[in-house]
C-alpha cells in the first residue's frame, strides 16, 4: 500500500532568476556543444533538487555524459539497460516505499527519475514505461528525444522524423527516403493508455523559457507514475552548427510539427496552441538541417500536409489521430 | 557441543508443501522487501503463493508484476540498488529473455536472489525440466546452486541471501529446482522458526555503494579499455572469495538447525569406499541413490554425489573425492550442441577440474532427461553400468550416450 509522504513543495519559477542556482548536474560530461539533450539533464536535475535518485538508460545521455571519475551528476545516479528505463524507476521507488515502510530508512519525499532517449524509451522500453505508469509508485520518467540513436553513430528510431538522413536511412540513387515511418507520438500513446497516470507532458528544453523545469516540477509534485518526452535538437545528428539548437527547438514548435502540450488527469492543455498562434511553415524548420538536404518539395508538401492534418483534423491536435463523425462498420 | 538445534526449538511446524510453496515459506521467513513476479511455468507457483501471502497480511513486502521477464529482472535489480532486499524467479525461455538484466545484475554486485524452476527451452514447447536455463548463468559472475529437495530448497533462500549478501561476495543469487520434479511435488517440510532465521540472516546492508540521497554516488559508468579489466578482475575476486564465504555460512547454518549438510558443495552418498560414481544435479538424486543401492546389494561400489553448487565451482572438493575413483558418470540433463565430444555442459567443467590429477578417473557422459523426461532407477542402473564397464577398461566409441532416446 502506498505510503503518504510529505511532498517537496516547489513553486513555479516564474523567471529565469528565480530558477536555483546550484546545480545537481555539472561538469565532467563530454556533450556535444549545443546538446540540447544535455539542456535536459541540467534542467530536470536543477528542478527536483538534492533528495533525487536517478537512473540513466543506456545511449547518448549515458554515454556522453558519465566516463568513470569524471561523472557530472551530484545527485545518485545509476546507469540501466536500454529498455529498462519504467522498470529501473519501479525497481528503485519499490524499494525505497518498503524501507521506508519497514523503518530502516528514514521517511522522506525522493525523487525517482529515469532518463531514457529516444531508442530506449520509446522503442525498446516502451513496455516497461506502459508498466510503470501502471503503478502507484512516484516516479517520472523523461524520454528525451534527439530523433536518433545518438551515440552509435545517430541511426534511425521509431522517433526520427519522415525523409530524414540517418546512418541507417541515407538517401541513395534509388530510394531517396529511407526513413518512410511517420515520427511515433510517445507521450500522447501512453497518456491515452494510461488513464490513473495523472501527468504526461512534452516539453522542449529551451521554448518556451522554464517551461520544461516547470514540468518537472508538476511531474514530481501530482503524485504517482509520470512521463515527460522532451524534443532535443542535436547538432551532430540533424547536421546544423551548435549555435541554432534553441532556435531549432523553437521552429519545431512554431512549425506545430512538434506539438508541446500538458494531459493532467485527462485534461489537454496546450504549451504553445498553434491553433491560435499560427504556425510557420515547416519548411523553415526543415530547411535549416542537413539531414533534410535531400527532400525535395514534393516530400516538405507531405510533411507538410500531415503536420496540417494533426492540427486541423485531429480531434485532439497533436495527441489523438482520430476523426469525429467518422461511422462505426457494422 | 550441542547445537543450538537441541537445546531450543528452530523448527516452528512442519507443513506438506511442493517446491514452489517452500521457496515461498523462504521467501516470506527471509523479509523479502521487494518482489516482482512475471508468469511463466513451472516456476509461477512461487509467486503465486507469496502474493498469497501478503494479501493475507503473512507478510510484508512490495509485489509488483511486471509487464515482462526483462523489466521483471530490472525491477529485482534496482530494487536491489536502494538497499532493498529483493526476489524473482522464472523459468526457460522467460529466464532468457530477461537475461540482459541477469548479466548485468552481476556486473553491478547486487546480490539479489533469484528462483529458476528448470524448463526445457522453446522450440517445441515443452513445461519439463532441462538445465540449460540456469546454466546459461555460468560465465556471468552468479552463485548458482541445485536443490534436490524442498527442504533445501527453502533452506537456501536463506542461505542464498545469507552468501550473496556478504560483503565479501555481493553477487546475485539463482537457486535452480527441477521443474516439476521438485517445484510441484510435495514432501514434509521442517519450517524454521522467524527467530531462528532472524539469528541466522542478518538485514541486507549494501553499505557505501547503497542508491541513496545521502549518499550520492554514480554506478556503472562508461568505463571502456581504461578500467573495464581492473573492475572483471573485481568480479573474479568475489567468486574466489565466495569459494570461503560458503562453507562459513553451511557451518553457521549447521550450528543452529542441526547438522544438515556435511559438504556445502555435493552431498556424497556412499562414495567413501566407492569405485565408480554418477554425478549429477537436482532432483535426479533420488532414483540414482536407489540405483546405487540395487548396484551395493550386487557387491558393486558405486556411489553418487549430488552436485550442488555449479558456481562457483568446487575444484578442489571434487578433485579430491572423484580423484578416488575409477569411473565416474556425468549426468548432463541439458545438451552442448558441438561442445567437446558432443558432450553435455557439466562434463565439460568437471573433465577440465579432473585434467591436473596424475591418476585420473575414466570420465563417461550422459544425456537424459531433456524437457522432462522421467529419469528412472533403471536409466541409472544402465549409466553405472556402462560407467563400471568404461572403467573396466571397455573401449567406447564416444564420450556421450543418450539415456532413454527412442531411436
Amino acid at each position: 500500500m502506498a505510503t503518504q509522504l510529505p511532498v517537496i513543495d516547489y513553486e513555479k519559477i516564474k523567471k529565469v532568476h528565480d530558477a536555483p542556482l546550484e546545480e545537481f548536474y555539472t561538469s565532467g560530461h563530454r556533450t556535444c556543444q549545443g546538446c540540447e539533450s544535455a539542456m535536459v539533464m541540467r534542467d530536470f536535475a536543477k528542478a527536483a533538487g538534492p533528495r533525487t535518485v536517478v537512473t540513466g538508460a543506456t545511449g547518448c545521455m549515458y554515454v556522453a555524459n558519465t566516463s568513470y571519475l569524471t561523472t557530472p551528476w551530484i545527485v545518485p545516479w545509476m546507469h540501466t539497460q536500454l529498455g529498462a528505463g519504467g522498470s529501473s524507476a519501479v525497481g528503485m521507488a519499490a524499494g525505497l516505499r518498503a524501507l521506508m515502510r519497514k523503518g530502516r530508512i528514514p521517511k522522506e519525499k525522493i525523487n525517482v527519475i529515469n532518463f531514457s532517449g529516444d531508442l530506449g524509451a520509446g522503442d525498446m522500453g516502451i513496455g516497461g514505461i506502459s508498466g510503470a505508469l501502471q503503478t502507484d509508485y512516484d516516479l517520472l520518467v523523461i524520454m528525451y528525444d534527439n530523433e536518433s540513436a545518438a551515440n552509435t553513430d545517430i541511426q534511425a528510431t521509431g522517433s526520427t522524423t519522415y525523409g530524414a538522413q540517418t546512418t541507417f536511412t541515407p538517401p541513395g540513387s534509388k530510394h531517396r527516403i529511407m526513413q518512410r515511418r511517420w515520427k511515433k507520438n510517445v507521450a500522447a500513446m501512453l497518456a491515452v493508455g494510461h488513464p490513473t497516470c495523472r501527468y504526461v507532458a512534452t516539453a522542449s528544453a529551451t521554448f518556451p523559457a522554464l517551461d520544461f523545469m516547470n514540468k518537472t516540477r508538476k511531474a514530481l509534485s501530482i503524485g504517482g507514475p509520470t512521463f515527460i518526452h522532451t524534443f532535443d535538437p542535436c547538432p551532430k545528428g540533424w547536421d546544423f552548427h551548435p549555435r541554432y539548437a534553441h532556435e531549432l527547438g523553437e521552429l519545431g514548435v512554431k512549425s506545430g510539427i512538434f506539438p508541446l502540450y500538458e494531459i493532467i488527469d485527462g485534461q489537454v492543455v496546450y504549451t504553445y496552441d498553434a491553433r491560435q498562434k499560427g504556425r510557420i511553415p515547416v519548411r523553415e524548420y526543415l530547411e535549416k538541417q542537413g539531414r533534410f538536404a535531400h527532400l525535395i518539395d514534393e516530400d516538405v508538401d507531405y510533411i507538410q500536409s500531415m503536420v496540417d492534418t494533426m492540427w486541423n483534423e485531429w480531434d485532439i491536435p497533436g495527441v489523438a489521430p482520430f476523426k469525429a463523425g467518422l461511422s462505426v462498420a457494422g | 557441543m550441542a547445537t543450538v538445534a537441541e537445546t531450543t526449538n528452530v523448527w516452528a511446524n512442519e507443513l506438506l508443501l511442493n517446491g514452489c510453496q517452500a521457496v515461498a515459506q523462504g521467501v516470506k521467513l527471509a523479509n523479502v522487501d521487494v518482489i516482482a513476479a512475471y508468469p511463466i511455468r513451472p516456476y509461477t507457483e512461487v509467486m503465486d503463493q507469496l502474493s498469497k501471502l501478503i494479501a493475507d497480511g503473512e507478510f510484508d513486502s512490495e509485489y509488483i508484476v511486471a509487464d515482462s521477464e526483462h523489466s521483471q529482472f530490472e525491477i529485482v535489480k534496482h530494487a536491489s540498488s536502494v538497499g532493498a532486499r529483493a526476489f524473482g524467479g522464472s523459468s526457460g525461455t522467460g529466464w532468457m529473455y530477461g537475461f540482459e538484466a541477469l548479466v548485468v545484475a552481476a556486473t553491478d554486485r547486487l546480490p539479489p536472489l533469484f528462483v529458476v524452476g528448470n524448463r526445457a527451452l522453446d522450440d517445441p514447447g515443452a513445461f519439463g525440466v532441462e538445465h540449460n536455463d540456469a546454466l546459461a548463468l555460468r560465465d556471468m559472475g552468479w552463485l548458482l546452486c541445485w536443490a534436490s529437495t524442498a527442504q533445501e530448497a527453502l533452506e537456501h533462500v536463506l542461505i542464498g541471501y545469507r552468501i550473496a549478501e556478504d560483503n565479501r561476495v555481493l553477487m546475485p543469487m539463482a537457486l535452480a529446482m527441477d521443474g516439476a520434479f521438485l517445484t510441484h511435488s510435495q514432501h514434509m517440510i521442517k519450517v524454521p522458526t522467524q527467530e531462528a532465521v532472524n539469528t541466522f540472516l542478518p538485514p541486507f546492508n549494501l553499505g557505501k555503494r547503497v542508491l541513496h540521497p545521502d549518499n550520492p554516488v554514480s554506478i556503472a559508468p562508461q568505463v571502456n579499455e581504461d578500467w573495464v579489466m581492473e573492475l572483471r578482475r573485481q568480479n573474479w575476486e568475489a567468486a574466489r572469495r565466495a569459494r570461503t564465504v560458503i562453507p562459513e555460512v553451511y557451518k553457521s547454518f549447521n550450528d543452529l538447525f542441526g547438522p544438515r549438510y556435511a559438504n556445502p558443495f555435493f552431498d556424497e552418498f556412499m562414495c567413501e569406499d566407492a569405485e565408480v560414481v554418477l554425478v549429477g544435479l537436482g532432483a535426479v538424486a533420488m532414483p540414482a541413490r536407489t540405483a546405487v543401492r540395487r548396484l551395493r546389494e550386487q557387491g558393486k561400489k558405486a556411489g553418487y554425489v549430488n552436485l550442488r553448487w555449479f558456481r562457483p565451482f568446487p575444484t578442489e572438493q571434487l578433485r579430491a573425492t572423484l580423484g578416488r575413483m575409477k569411473g565416474v558418470g556425468i549426468i548432463d540433463r541439458n545438451f552442448a550442441m558441438g561442445s567437446p565430444d558432443n558432450g553435455g555442459i557439466v562434463v565439460q567443467d568437471i573433465r577440465s577440474c579432473l585434467y591436473p590429477l596424475t591418476k585420473r578417473p575414466v570420465v563417461t557422459d550422459f544425456i537424459g532427461g531433456l524437457g522432462g523426461r522421467d529419469m528412472s532407477i533403471a536409466d541409472c542402473v544402465r549409466m553405472f553400468e556402462i560407467t563400471f564397464d568404461a572403467a573396466a577398461g571397455q573401449q567406447r566409441d564416444e564420450l556421450v550416450t543418450w539415456i532413454g532416446l527412442r531411436e
